[in-house]
């Protein structure tokens, strides 16, 4: 399985990444799957509602709140999620997965990550450095939940 | 009395690429308890080892999060629509040990 972008989308990716610096961005990723590979047609910038610590608490809490906020945790809003799968639904669109960034950490899915994923699902992951995004891969949980494997990610 | 299940995308995999499945039960519970009796391989996606909805995972009756509800005992009439939602989360490891 591949992810395939379009140039633009892309950018509008990175650049969501790099205007939420130092704190971590979130968004899903709309298109068409066929079984060899994913083609984004839309990405949905999402807050992150790690910003609402009350909020995200109550429906996902973290272990240690002192030492896990929106600069190392996103959550993105169920209400939100429902929403764009519903509107999507509708528009004859998938939701194809999620990105987030890594604000000065690896593009590299966390054992956090890969406890919260569902497979299937593409977890587009950004490296920001300095608010300026660097290296962006994709992730697939394996269906034993144990691993993620990394898929190619391509432009068209 | 049957209530619907909608199946998300990722799930589909499990459920024989079904994107709603038909259940009979009184309560959330009792539906979702059928569902993976059902299709065995979605248990471990839904559920921890110790048998409790996994964290991440959300349940909506028409719209409502049954966390706020009556969790896995609130009850669901003929009609009613199950969603299964999840929580899209993640961040990178505190300590930065990344897999």
């Amino acid at each position: 399985m591949a992810i395939n972008f379009r140039p633009e989308e892309l950018e509008n990716v990175r650049a969501h990444a790099a205007r939420d610096y130092p704190s971590e961005c979130c968004g899903i990723l709309l298109g068409h799957a066929d079984g060899e590979s994913k083609e984004v047609s839309e990405v949905v910038p999402l807050r992150n509602l790690r910003h609402d610590p009350g909020r995200a608490q109550e429906l996902l809490p973290v272990e240690d709140p002192s030492r896990e906020s929106e600069r190392n945790r996103f959550l993105i809003d169920p209400q939100d999620q429902l929403r764009v799968e519903k509107d999507s639904r509708q528009r004859g669109l998938d939701v194809l997965g999620y990105y987030h960034s890594h604000p000065d950490h690896p593009a590299r899915p966390s054992n956090y990550d890969r406890e919260h994923a569902w497979p299937w699902y593409s977890y587009v992951i950004l490296s920001v450095e300095r608010a300026e995004a660097k290296d962006v891969t994709s992730w697939v949980l394996s269906n034993d939940r144990s691993r993620f494997e990394q898929e190619d990610l391509k432009m068209r | 009395m049957a209530v619907k299940v909608v199946i998300p995308t990722p799930l589909r995999q499990y459920t024989g690429k079904k994107d709603s499945v038909e259940i009979d039960a009184r309560t959330v519970g009792e539906a979702l308890a059928g569902l993976t009796s059902q299709f065995g391989d979605l248990r471990k996606h839904l559920f921890n080892e110790e048998g409790n909805l996994r964290s991440f995972v959300n349940v909506y009756v028409n719209d409502e999060d049954i966390r706020f509800l009556q969790k896995s005992q609130t009850p669901v009439n003929e009609n009613d629509v199950i969603s299964i939602v999840p929580s899209i989360a993640g961040g990178f490891s505190i300590r930065c040990i990344c897999t």
